[in-house]
């Protein structure tokens, strides 16, 4: 008998596939079921955005950005709307931070519910998905009371927030607040101990501390496996040091210390949501108060004419920012989620450049399923919670 | 089931009475199998459309096919780039005939916010679009309107 003959196969996996997350392609190699070697090509969703925003003024930038990571589009203002205050040396009211910070996390949960529902559905359990949607749409609902959209609100803007909180902003935070810890406990009762769902993430795709580090993986993927790094705690944005809240840690560095880590992180965010909205008053002030940024109140645009020629010089040129660059680095919710701008000195920047903790998640992809099954990579994608807009733009 | 004034339904029968072309455009209206395509932000509206609260399957559109050669309907959501416009062309070329395209949201239909090299400035450059739904994203139901749009020109169409 001659001799078998065997051969690896490589199989061509996107970037049109139920499971990749948008449109990430993979070419994997395979030894039977065993995954040799895993070549990601990134791009399929390229969009220019850092060069558009090249073209557009300072405050038109804000919509841009929250399509690049779309799941966490007011993450992406945030860190926006902070460089560029920081570079124009603005200090917001207390007021606005407290609301900034609600909206941040309202904006974490709504994320971890959408990774949370695909998650488990591709490792088999489709009816989390419909569970997790159902409690985001009530977050789609907030948004859509603060500014009339469901999915980007640029309400986040330089220089404050877009308007002051509608009626009944209060009640329907409070009521979402009172739901959610109940529905938390609901989708942990079936996941949690669930033996199947351990079964395929328990021991698979092991990250070290020294590995994410190494990888530039921070957030959720380095705290699974030990790291204690936290923006909220190391480099405190919008008044964080003064919220009581731990930041949730595992050691293991497997999917399902993943999953721990980003539970009790939602948790820890509802904790901090009730803290926030104590703080907030009904109303109050939206903005601080530097007439280079923020217009003039409309009484005064109707009467003064100084009021009057501001406010056109807001919304036709634009205002400037003084020249020089800076980085400012929050905690998205798929880990440090930095905006570096520079500026000319213009009324448009000269840079815009987002740090994506999905590019880095995807450029260590390789290096965690080598050696394990295919089946696997499903499950490490969706813990590595890759979004293709924030890791292309 | 089959309009009674107009197609003879006797309950009395065991057979009904109907043009073949209505019957069959009446399945392939009632029975939109879309291919998973999802690009960019719309998808996840599109997640939204056939997830708990807006529930396509009211209108028999919810079975969602990772093969593009189980699909009928290609909803374009997203943002098309030239990089991905080749690989939407030959999914599109793999689903059978009769098939139609849905395309989903601003940068789908006329670029969007996004006129720059990146981005192909509407599929319609590339897929033969029957329905354009407006929006960025589209609401959810938006995306359903477009759909029952597309369920009458299916119905007034020469099978």
């Amino acid at each position: 008998m001659a001799e078998l003959r065997t051969e690896t196969m490589t199989v061509n996996m996107g970037p049109q596939h139920p499971s990749t997350h948008g449109v990430l392609r993979l070419v994997l190699e395979l030894d039977g079921e065993v995954i040799q070697s895993v070549m990601p090509t990134i791009g399929y969703l390229h969009t220019g955005i850092e060069k558009t925003a090249e073209q557009k003024k300072w405050q038109q930038v804000i919509p841009l950005v929250e399509r690049m990571d779309y799941l966490a589009a007011q993450s992406n203002s945030l860190a926006y709307a902070l460089s560029v205050e920081k570079l124009l040396g603005l200090t917001m009211p207390q007021r606005v931070n407290d609301i900034r910070v609600l909206i941040a996390e309202l904006q974490r949960l709504a994320s971890h519910l959408i990774w949370l529902g695909t998650h488990a559905m591709e490792i088999g359990a489709v009816s989390m998905l419909f569970y997790a949607i159902r409690e985001r749409e009530l977050l789609l609902n907030i948004n859509e009371l603060i500014a009339g959209f469901r999915f980007f609100p640029s309400y986040i803007r330089i220089g404050g927030l877009r308007e002051d909180l509608p009626r009944g902003f209060h009640e329907t935070v409070n009521e979402f607040l009172d739901r959610f810890p109940t529905k938390m406990d609901e989708f942990e009762r079936l996941l949690t101990k669930n033996d199947i769902f351990r079964r395929r993430t328990e021991g698979v795709g092991v990250v070290t501390l020294e590995n994410a580090y190494q990888w530039g993986l921070l957030g959720p993927i380095a705290r699974g496996a030990g790291s204690d790094y936290d923006v909220r705690k190391y480099f405190p944005y919008c008044g964080y040091e003064t919220y009581d809240f731990v930041v949730p840690t595992a050691t293991e560095g497997d999917v399902y210390a993943r999953y721990r880590v980003r539970i009790a992180e939602m948790r820890q965010s509802i904790n901090i949501c009730r803290q926030a909205i104590k703080r907030i008053s009904p109303t109050g002030v939206w903005a601080c108060d530097d007439t280079r940024v923020v217009p003039p109140p409309k009484d005064k645009v109707y009467t003064e004419m100084e009021a009057l020629i501001q406010h056109f010089l807001i919304y036709s040129q634009g205002f400037t920012v003084p020249a020089g660059d800076c980085y400012v680095p929050i905690e998205g919710p798929r880990g440090e989620h930095g905006c570096y701008i520079v500026s000319d000195g213009s009324n448009r920047p000269w840079r815009v450049k987002m740090r994506a903790p999905s590019f880095m998640a995807i450029q260590a992809i390789p290096s965690i399923v080598q050696g394990g099954l295919i089946a696997d990579l499903v499950a490490v994608i969706g813990s590595s919670d890759v979004v293709m807009g924030d890791c292309d733009r | 089931m089959a309009d009674t004034h107009e197609h003879g339904l006797d309950p009395e029968l065991p057979f009904i009475t109907t043009k073949l072309e209505w019957l069959i455009q009446w399945a392939r209206r009632s029975a939109i199998w879309p291919a998973q395509f999802g690009l960019a932000c719309c998808a996840i509206e599109m997640m939204a459309m056939a997830a708990s609260r807006y529930d396509i399957a009211r209108f028999g559109a919810e079975v969602f096919r990772g093969s593009p050669r189980q699909s009928d309907l290609m909803i374009v959501a997203g943002r098309l780039s030239r990089k991905m416009a080749p690989a939407m062309r030959r999914v599109y070329d793999q689903m059978p005939d009769p098939k139609w395209v849905i395309s989903m949201g601003a940068c789908a239909s006329v670029g969007g916010v996004f006129d720059n090299y990146a981005i192909v400035q509407g599929v319609d450059q590339v897929v033969p679009v029957d329905v354009f739904v407006p929006g960025c994203p589209p609401r959810p139901e938006a995306l359903i309107y477009g759909i029952v749009q597309l369920q009458q020109k299916i119905n007034k169409s020469r099978a």
